[in-house]
């Protein structure tokens, strides 16, 4: 053709599809891979053995073979050298159920298996749809009408009388149904173009997130019917349950926050280009993408209030923690304090991780066939 | 709009006239990003808006569905002047249709739920019906068949194609175009512009900031060149490529069409 010779080249070859290289499998090699890839791993590797080893055996022989599982005489247990699970066995009445009357414990059984059953529902999304956050409503009535009683020939019980896991699940809930439109709120008012509403906004959450929780439960139970008269005087459950709303409110509006001022300004733009009003956009458009991105975070937020319910044992209200308390100050079992409470560390162990993996499984359900 | 050489328009009657700058200026803090902006776009009429960047183009589009506030002088659109009355501002900004230049299409929606979605809730047109006329659209844009797909799963051209049926469901009166095709890979501004040019044939009113001087010679009834935050010239196509009458106009035109 007369065309010049040049260095360039390019050799045009057919090369056939085939599937990527296989990595070594079996067992060697996923050890290799896994502990002994460098020498620093294969040290830790040993000294994570090394310490289990050292360690393992003695636990297991206290927590299983020497372990006293089920008796109602705790002289059998002084006598045995592991643990005694029989105290969980004995006491988990009033580990669950705190103050609660004996007789009227299924009613709690009824509070939790609601609580919880509800909560596995919600987990499908196939569920989820107005019908669902009827059912919580619903499901709400019925849990005050359980724990409350005094109607359908139940017998009355105040709140004094609450405790244990239906508190806490109680506390728990309401904390989160309460707080979660608080925080959006709190959040949307905090960006808000009015002065007023964003000053009150930062003020609220700034005075709620610059105290600790437990000056704000003090501050419900112990200060604030002093300011009142005597007639208004709330319920101290539902002073503790305002206190812990707002709490959990400020903490995650910011989280929230965070969310909306992560959504690009096309997104605003777009919205009001096509005429949506402020509520249409917030609700439709920006919402919707803020809070899949903070679910992480919320969830961490989540989990804590879950935890954070333990602070109403100080103002004198007996959550399953402080029920356990209780329960072990009987003089006779109070020696197996450890082994109760290893049993609430595992309760709260489930419900904090069933959590932690629901929120996985959400952040990974959104995230289906989009990449935002 | 058919007598395309005089520069000066024959004086449109207000019925006639869709937007309208009289005067404006505009400030970005110290910036006087737009000043002294008057201009008359009548019914059916595509205007290119041109210039170098910086030069307040997508500015003062954006000043027409009020994205941008403008601080002197008054802006006309479709019989109302823009000020601060909230509920105003969303009626006018129903009959403009938008088009931006990296598409902002709602990433959590489906194609289909995009151009539902403002009928739905700001016209109150019932769901099916929404989106048979969606369906209708999306034919015209040329891809039904991504539908059910989130943006997300859309190519550039695609998405911004999806971005012109999202405004025109709206049935605007006037379509801003703020550089559509600017964000997107060579191979695709093609499949957008030729929606675009079906639009103008259909007798959309548009206006368009573009580099896009191929699409401007086709279209447009009336070319606008800004620099500065000033008009600089306004011709017709065959008067503004042909025969410039402005230094910077000229330079701006030899800077883009070397290539």
């Amino acid at each position: 053709m007369g065309r010049p010779q040049t260095v360039s080249s390019a050799i045009v070859v057919s090369a056939p599809r085939r599937p990527p290289p296989v990595r070594e499998t079996g067992i060697v090699a996923w050890l290799r891979s896994n502990f002994f890839n460098n020498i620093h791993n294969s040290v830790l590797t040993l000294l994570a053995a090394w310490a289990l080893l050292v360690t393992l055996p003695g636990f297991i022989s206290w927590a299983v073979t020497e372990a006293v599982w089920l008796t109602d005489d705790p002289k059998v247990c002084r006598t045995a050298a592991g643990a005694c699970w029989a105290v969980i066995a004995e006491k988990h009445r009033v580990m669950l159920f705190g103050t609660f009357p004996y007789d009227e414990h299924w009613r709690g059984v009824l509070v939790i298996a609601i609580v919880i059953g509800l909560s596995v529902v919600s987990g499908f999304k196939r569920f989820w749809s107005y019908w669902l956050f009827a059912a919580w409503l619903v499901a709400m009535g019925v849990i005050l009408v359980l724990q409350l009683g005094g109607v359908f020939g139940l017998r009355e019980t105040g709140t004094h009388e609450w405790g244990g896991l239906p508190l806490t699940l109680i506390m728990f809930v309401g904390t989160v149904v309460g707080g979660l439109p608080i925080a959006i709120f709190l959040a949307l008012g905090r960006r808000s173009n009015l002065p007023v509403i964003k000053s009150l906004c930062i003020g609220m959450i700034e005075i709620t997130r610059g105290v600790p929780l437990i000056t704000v439960l003090f501050m419900a139970s112990l200060m604030f019917p002093l300011f009142v008269p005597e007639e208004l005087n709330i319920d101290k459950v539902i002073r503790a349950q305002i206190g812990m709303i707002l709490f959990f409110g400020a903490y995650a509006a910011e989280i929230v926050r965070g969310g909306l001022q992560a959504i690009p300004r096309g997104q605003y733009e777009a919205a009001d280009a096509a005429g949506l009003t402020y509520w249409e956009k917030t609700r439709k458009i920006i919402l919707p993408q803020a809070l899949r991105i903070v679910i992480p975070a919320l969830m961490n937020d989540i989990i804590r209030a879950f935890k954070n319910t333990t602070f109403v044992s100080i103002i004198g209200l007996f959550d399953v923690l402080g029920a356990t308390a209780t329960a072990l100050e009987d003089p006779l079992w109070v020696l197996y304090a450890p082994e109760a409470y290893m049993f609430i560390f595992v309760l709260y162990f489930c419900f904090c991780f069933s959590m932690s993996k629901y929120s996985e499984h959400v952040e990974h359900d959104l995230a289906k066939g989009r990449n935002f | 709009m058919d007598d395309k050489n005089s520069e000066s328009r024959p004086p449109e009657s207000a019925a006639n006239v869709i937007v309208e700058f009289r005067h404006v200026h505009k400030w970005f803090g110290d910036f006087h990003v737009l000043r002294d902006i008057n201009m008359v776009v009548g019914r059916g009429e595509k205007i290119v808006v041109c210039g170098p960047s910086g030069s307040g183009k997508s500015t003062m589009i954006r000043c027409i569905n009020r994205l941008e506030v403008h601080q002197e002088g008054t802006i006309i659109v479709d019989g109302t002047a823009l000020a601060d009355d909230t509920r105003k501002i969303e009626e006018v900004r129903r009959g403009v249709g938008m088009v931006f230049q990296d598409f902002n299409l709602f990433p959590h929606l489906t194609v289909v739920e995009n151009l539902t979605m403002a009928p739905v809730y700001v016209h109150g047109i019932p769901e099916d019906e929404a989106e048979r006329q969606a369906f209708e659209l999306l034919e015209r844009v040329k891809i039904p068949e991504q539908a059910w797909k989130y943006p997300g799963q859309l190519s550039g051209g695609q998405q911004q194609r999806v971005a012109i049926a999202r405004a025109l469901m709206l049935k605007p009166k006037v379509m801003l175009f703020d550089e559509p095709t600017s964000a997107l890979d060579p191979e695709m501004i093609t499949e957008v512009l030729d929606v675009m040019v079906e639009l103008a044939e259909a007798g959309m009113t548009m206006i368009v900031v573009t580099h896009e001087m191929g699409f401007a010679r086709k279209v447009a009834d009336l070319m606008v060149f800004m620099d500065d935050g000033e008009i600089i010239e306004a011709a017709p196509p065959d008067i503004f490529f042909e025969n410039p009458k402005s230094d910077r106009t000229k330079l701006f035109l030899s800077q883009i069409l070397t290539h």
